[in-house]
């Protein structure tokens, strides 16, 4: 609905346009988006705009969030999965100041959640977008430098060169080594970098639940993945695609079907594993689920109170 | 120098065009990326007669300079292109090739889909994007549609469209990465059937 009389506490501070943005730079974010979803997997250039973050500190990402975000939506951002990290608070704090929005760290209550390199491991529902911010958005740069080329790639569909460099990896480690930034395929026809997540993400894009955006802000790309779309990861018949595993479990929740982050505790060596998704640990460690270093210090920060 | 617009005749637009075209385009994202469901866009203003009004929402919403706009003949001209430019700034172009937006209030009598602009293969994206004023989103023929943003399948019934629409979309999705996107709207109702929908036609 349009809130036409929603109060706004900063008003009088305010000089800039809501959500940063001004009004052309979203229409013009909005068609963008609107035909990425329209070709799943296609890389939209679009007219990116100086932020008041660097390039690379997810330009990409705020661009399309500004683009997309209203009074009523609730705001989650992640980095590598955590709520907690610089990255992800100040861009938290930007949307907050900017654009009048609640935020949370709680994955089902956000409508929109940008995100640095990670799904988060609540599986999405319909109602939610999650924003991925990218810093690469074309799968084949690291084999052919020329975007002249790799666009006609894509318009002919000239992917042989992505297997050659699988099947390479192949013979050289014995395994397609590629562990974050996996190539994917979109319905079969557009061959699509997820962002630099850990390919244990991959399986979650596919037939997935809320819409995928993905905005490169140096690059000047967008492209997306609509609710229920096939995402392929590439693979051989013999060499079929896997995911990362752990033999441990996070050392504060016992989770053993999440993605964990290996931390260094001492110079002795010391280390634990804990889930890189901190929401989905807390949450977890609420519910009573209890890790081999449950009590640890580095489980005590409390979570940011929401806004 | 006088335009010959008399500000006095123009309809309004969103009374905050900030959180209006906002709320606008969130329910037209939504319904891109979930063919076949139909937004409520009731809360938008009135355009002027000829025009319903999902179809001025997204005028309102994704129209501007950069857009050269494909308007129906049968739209009474005068009226919508006066509103049209005052509201959105947007370029007005008789030729369906030049169009990123084509407004279709007769589809009876409007060109086929294939002749508006399919893009480039390198550039898929810089095709038209045709609104069609349809009768109704329900109570027509069934079809069922499939594709990205459909879980499975998913049945749609506009009624008002021309006897061949249906063959002519599954000919635009057949050629993709090439392809219109079509919006159909009707009154304050919008439903959205991008190219890369797949619509199936008994016998063929």
């Amino acid at each position: 609905m349009i809130a036409t009389s929603t109060p706004r506490s900063n008003e009088t501070e305010r000089y800039y346009n809501y959500a940063y943005l001004d009004e052309q730079t979203k229409r013009m974010i909005r068609r963008a988006i609107l035909k990425a979803l329209a070709i799943p997997g296609y890389q939209v250039p679009f007219g990116s705009r100086e932020m008041p973050v660097p390039y690379g500190w997810g330009t990409g990402g705020i661009q399309l969030t500004a683009a997309i975000i209203g009074p009523d939506d609730v705001y989650k951002c992640i980095d590598q999965g955590a709520d907690d990290t610089t990255n992800a608070v100040s861009i938290r704090q930007f949307f907050a100041k900017v654009a009048d929005v609640a935020t949370t760290e709680d994955t089902a209550e956000a409508t929109i959640i940008q995100t640095r390199h990670r799904i988060p491991e609540q599986t999405l529902k319909a109602g939610q977008v999650l924003v991925f911010q990218v810093p690469q958005p074309e799968p084949l740069r690291g084999l052919e430098a020329r975007e002249t080329e790799t666009r006609a790639m894509h318009a002919y569909e000239e992917y042989g060169l992505q297997y050659v460099s699988l099947y390479e990896n192949v013979s050289a480690y014995g395994r397609i080594a590629a562990t974050a930034g996996y190539p994917v395929m979109i319905e079969e026809r557009y061959l699509m970098s997820p962002s630099p997540i850990p390919k244990f993400d991959n399986p979650k894009m596919d037939d997935n639940e809320a819409i995928l955006l993905f905005g490169a802000g140096r690059e000047k790309r967008i492209y997306a993945v609509p609710p229920h779309t096939q995402v392929r990861s590439l693979d051989f018949e013999d060499y079929p695609f896997e995911v990362q595993t752990w033999e441990e479990s996070c050392a504060l929740c016992g989770a053993d079907d999440a993605y964990l982050d290996e931390v260094v505790l001492d110079d002795a060596g010391a280390k634990m594993f804990v889930c890189s998704d901190s929401h989905h640990c807390g949450q977890r460690r609420a519910e009573g689920h209890v890790g081999p270093m449950a009590g640890h210090q580095l489980a005590q920060g409390e979570p940011e109170a929401a806004q | 120098m006088s335009l010959g617009i008399d500000l006095t005749q123009i309809e309004s637009g969103f009374s905050d065009p900030v959180f209006g075209s906002q709320s606008v385009f969130r329910a037209v994202m939504d319904a891109v990326a979930r063919p076949g469901s139909i937004a409520d866009l009731g809360f938008a203003p009135e355009p002027p007669v000829g025009l319903g009004r999902a179809a001025g929402a997204v005028a309102l919403t994704l129209f501007d300079f950069e857009t050269p706009v494909w308007l129906d003949p049968s739209v009474d001209q005068a009226r919508a292109q006066a509103w049209l430019r005052f509201h959105c700034g947007c370029p007005i172009t008789a030729d369906p090739q030049q169009a990123a937006f084509a407004v279709v209030c007769a589809p009876e009598s409007a060109p086929a889909l294939g002749e508006f602009n399919i893009g480039d293969a390198k550039y898929p994206d810089r095709s038209t994007t045709l609104i069609i004023e349809v009768v109704a989103l329900t109570g027509g023929e069934p079809k069922t549609l499939k594709g990205p943003g459909i879980k499975g399948e998913t049945q749609v019934s506009p009624a008002g469209l021309p006897a061949d629409f249906w063959h002519q979309f599954a000919e635009n999705g057949a050629q993709f990465q090439f392809g219109v996107d079509v919006l159909l709207v009707a009154g304050d109702r919008l439903m959205a059937l991008p190219r890369s929908t797949r619509v199936h036609i008994e016998g063929v």
